[in-house]
């Protein structure tokens, strides 16, 4: 595994001068024991190209903080499902137990006010880093081509995190979220011809039934997140492809051997 | 060299010098093979996504029962103002499925929609014709109104002002065993003509009954042959 860049704590230091065969260091035992686990691996799926394509890319000079706003709304989506699972293992989506078990989450769970407030106050921070991010993208013209796709994939990332945030508005099930989620899904009823229809899909029926809440849970916690996972794999995935572009203000530098070629 | 191929190439696959092929033969084992996986998958996946998307679907065609509840006797309904009775409008949801109805005797000097059989009491629901949220009757001003973004009903319940686009819907009633019994929903336009349940905001007036189709599954009560 010659092409893996180790970093300097890791790599087998040269051998002082009449050490040959002397005594190692046990530290250098497990750096060894390490490396050769890793390359066991990598021989059998070559995960370590792959690893330097992700990681070791160009980026182009004036790369600054605006650039860390993607990321930053990746770790919010990864702060929403680790908490989101730990949070339905106490949630409980039926219309007579649902108020009740976010209770006992807030009140009685150890940590449970923490981790909701971690997950309800994320959403919020998710959707306002989404916008920072996609004024970021707009106001530096990183969507023109070869990046026109991404953007079209952020922006279904964008409505699928609407999804989110409202169909999790209706989980805490208090009068609040009720009624917030009765008018939600009104305005879904006024689009016309296929609103009605839109609206009883979302109610699973014509009124806000036994398995509305239920209902919602499943989009909330299976259908958008698997949806959301996968598309931020191509986001990711075309980002790593074409790469980042330079900031606007930066002026395009004069490639001295090309205009030769051309004059 | 192209050309030339493109012309000799016949449909029969023994013409075209492909090894075992049969006299007549015009798909290819390839082609025939390549098709009958693609269908096979087909199959396959339908076979999973169909009743998935069923059985999530199901619920959007289902018939509602026809349901009616006693509220009280009519003595204690007066014509001048609304008594609010709790109904249960989705059975084994606890509060969720509960609506409050606002009740009175109808009133010949107030009430302008034709008398017969099912509006000898006049049931209003609560269920505000803007968005949905709770609306409450307001003794002081004889007015129904909504406490989320301003909508005002008249003592008919016919719009006074705010966003709502058509009166507030009612409950057919009738009296069986000197009880008043409240049927099942039914949504009205501004002349108070009866429609088949609606959703909020679907105004009934003008294009708005052919912009909000009605429901295949909940349909009003036919019109009484009296």
């Amino acid at each position: 595994m010659p092409n893996l860049p180790l970093p300097p704590a890791l790599k087998p230091r040269p051998k002082r001068p009449g050490e040959e065969n002397g005594p190692t260091h046990p530290a250098h035992h497990a750096a060894e024991a390490g490396i050769s686990a890793v390359d066991w691996i990598d021989e059998r799926t070559a995960l370590s190209g792959a690893g330097r394509w992700v990681m070791f890319r160009k980026v182009p000079k004036g790369t600054n903080w605006f650039y860390t706003l993607g990321s930053a709304t990746l770790f919010a989506f990864l702060n929403q499902a680790i908490t989101g699972v730990f949070l339905a293992m106490y949630y409980d989506p039926s219309p007579t137990r649902a108020y009740e078990s976010a209770r006992y989450i807030t009140n009685d769970a150890f940590l449970g006010e923490f981790v909701r407030g971690m997950h309800k106050w994320g959403s919020t921070v998710m959707v306002i880093l989404i916008f920072l991010h996609m004024a970021r993208t707009f106001f530096f013209g990183a969507y023109k081509y070869p990046r026109e796709l991404n953007w079209v994939i952020g922006v279904a990332l964008l409505i699928l995190t609407f999804v989110m945030a409202l169909t999790g508005y209706l989980l805490p099930f208090d009068q609040r979220s009720f009624w917030a989620t009765v008018v939600a899904v009104n305005i879904t009823g006024t689009g016309p011809i296929i609103g009605p229809y839109l609206a009883d899909f979302m109610r699973a029926g014509p009124e806000f039934g036994a398995t509305t809440l239920s209902r919602f849970y499943s989009i909330h916690m299976l259908l958008v997140p698997g949806a959301i996972i996968a598309l931020i794999g191509a986001h990711l995935y075309l980002v790593t492809k074409l790469g980042t572009t330079a900031p606007p203000w930066l002026r395009a530098e004069v490639d001295g051997e090309f205009n030769e070629e051309r004059l | 060299m192209a050309d030339d191929r493109r012309k000799t190439k016949s449909k029969y696959t023994s013409d075209r010098l492909i090894p075992g092929s049969f006299e007549g033969e015009t798909v290819t084992r390839r082609r025939f093979m390549t098709g009958t996986v693609n269908i096979a998958g087909a199959v396959a996946v339908s076979a999973i996504a169909l009743p998935a998307l069923g059985f999530a679907l199901g619920p959007v065609f289902e018939r509602t029962e026809l349901k009616w509840q006693a509220v009280g006797t009519p003595d204690e309904f007066p014509e001048t103002t609304y008594v609010p009775k709790v109904i249960t409008i989705v059975a084994g949801i606890g509060q969720a499925g509960k609506s409050t109805a606002y009740v009175r005797k109808r009133n010949p000097n107030i009430d302008t929609d034709k008398p017969d059989k099912y509006n000898q009491y006049v049931a209003i629901s609560t269920r505000c014709m803007h968005l949905g949220c709770p609306v409450r009757f307001v003794e002081a001003a004889s007015r129904f109104i909504c406490p989320c973004h301003g909508g005002v009903y008249n003592f008919e319940g016919l719009v006074d002002g705010g966003p709502p686009v058509r009166p507030l819907d009612r409950f057919y009633t009738r009296v069986r065993n000197g009880q008043v019994e409240l049927g099942p929903r039914y949504s009205v336009n501004s002349e108070l003509h009866r429609f088949s349940p609606r959703d909020p905001a679907q105004p009934l007036d003008g294009i708005g009954q052919y912009l909000y189709p009605s429901r295949p599954t909940v349909r009003k009560l036919p019109p009484p042959q009296s």
